[in-house]
């Protein structure tokens, strides 16, 4: 199986803030979600990955092909949609088709034309009209005219009602029924959208926690409940995000350390929300 | 005929219920042999989960012997083990009889009057 993105030993020292170390891959035929909280890390890699900042060390590869000695090449097979849109307001759809066309070699007029009428966008209306719905529906049917592979989306769900959530997940498994193509879509809140994803890679604080198969994380983390004053103190270590309440303790748990717990414990399968909250309570990072 | 109603409330993994159901489609004969299944990734888009949530589902029942995927065509149902069904059918059969003695227990019929209505009721039935 082919990769088609692979991150290794990626870091990048701002100011502020250090990426460290980022290291995944993302297999042809599959879709990628990238959590973490805001400010963890999830856009700076983004824009790393298209060159848009230059990373310190590392290498990134895209299509198995270098990112920065074949930008141009892979900018042709990527659609990106940012958190900060690339197009002005005043434009109309209409617009917007003139303004990349000369970007790109594979455009295809007649695909954006169905593209715009599926997604019901009117290509005569101002952008600035639009919803967020509607703008990222925008962003999408111009990615899928120039014949992307890969997209690349950062945040795609933030503003968007149950409904606009339902379509977008519906377009990104439409575009996945082929094999040969990948998603990443980063997201800070832990949402619908990773019902869909086949890889999690979960970055903290500028280093990646986890990168795997999701189920594989859901089956490795049991949420953990229970009395107070039933675990010892080498017990309450293992337990990540351990938190006491008047009423009980609660946490996550590696399952392989379940049976170094007292019986009385109740133990329920993880999910990814209380995966992130535990680990950024706990800050402390399981490889 | 395929229908598949996922629950995030069982605590069951979601290619568990998967397979689960899967199965019980083919010994209720809602699925012959030979019958195609979903693509994978339609059947993904279809329940709105992942792709290799459904890929492992089959690929358990294919090594259950319950169906064969096949490069590029698809995934069928292909009863490679027919005693696994046999077996099924058979703890079926055996079920129905063990309700039909309790019921018989509460109506206080004896064993040769149950005996004796089993024996018409297959002769009615042109059982052979």
């Amino acid at each position: 199986m082919n990769n088609i993105l692979e991150l290794n030993g990626v870091s990048k020292t701002f100011a502020k803030f250090a990426l460290k170390d980022v290291s995944f891959a993302l297999p042809e035929g599959f879709i990628m979600g990238f959590i973490g909280r805001n400010g963890a890390g999830k856009t700076t890699t983004i824009k790393l990955i298209l060159n848009m900042l230059k990373k310190d060390s590392g290498i990134i590869r895209v299509f198995g092909k270098d990112h920065a000695q074949s930008e141009q090449e892979i900018k042709q097979r990527i659609g990106v949609v940012m958190d900060q849109p690339f197009y002005v307001e005043e434009w109309t759809p209409a617009d917007l088709e003139k303004a990349l066309l000369p970007f790109y070699a594979q455009w295809d007029p007649a695909k954006y034309s169905a593209q715009l009428e599926e997604f019901e966008l009117d290509r005569q209306k101002k952008i600035k009209a639009f919803s967020r719905g509607m703008k990222l529906k925008l962003m999408i049917a111009a990615a899928l005219s120039h014949q992307a592979d890969l997209l690349i989306l950062d945040e795609p769900t933030s503003g968007l009602d149950a409904v606009a959530r339902n379509e977008l997940m519906e377009i990104l498994q439409t575009f996945i029924s082929d094999e040969n193509k990948g998603i990443l879509f980063s997201t800070h809140v832990t949402s619908d959208l990773e019902k869909i994803a086949d890889y999690i890679t979960f970055i903290q604080d500028g280093r990646i926690v986890y990168s795997d198969i999701k189920d594989n994380l859901l089956e490795k983390y049991s949420l953990v409940k229970g009395p107070l004053g039933i675990l010892s103190p080498a017990q309450k270590k293992l337990i990540i995000g351990y938190q006491e309440r008047s009423v009980g303790f609660e946490g996550l748990l590696d399952r392989a350390d379940l049976r170094e717990m007292p019986a009385s414990i109740l133990a329920e399968p993880g999910n990814l929300d209380e995966i992130v909250l535990r680990f950024n309570l706990g800050k402390r990072t399981h490889e | 005929m395929l229908n598949i109603i996922l629950t995030n409330t069982a605590g069951t993994p979601i290619y568990e219920q998967i397979k689960g159901q899967i199965k019980s489609a083919i010994f209720a004969g809602e699925l012959q042999d030979g019958e195609q299944l979903p693509s994978i990734r339609q059947l993904a888009k279809d329940l709105k989960i992942s792709v290799i949530t459904t890929m492992r589902a089959y690929t358990d029942l294919e090594q259950e012997g319950f169906v064969v995927n096949i490069q590029g065509k698809g995934c069928f149902v292909q009863f490679q083990n027919p005693d696994l069904l046999r077996e099924h059918k058979l703890r079926e059969v055996e079920e129905s009889l063990s309700a039909a003695i309790s019921a018989a227990r509460m109506a206080k019929l004896s064993e040769t009057e149950l005996l004796e209505m089993f024996k018409l009721l297959l002769k009615e039935d042109d059982f052979e």
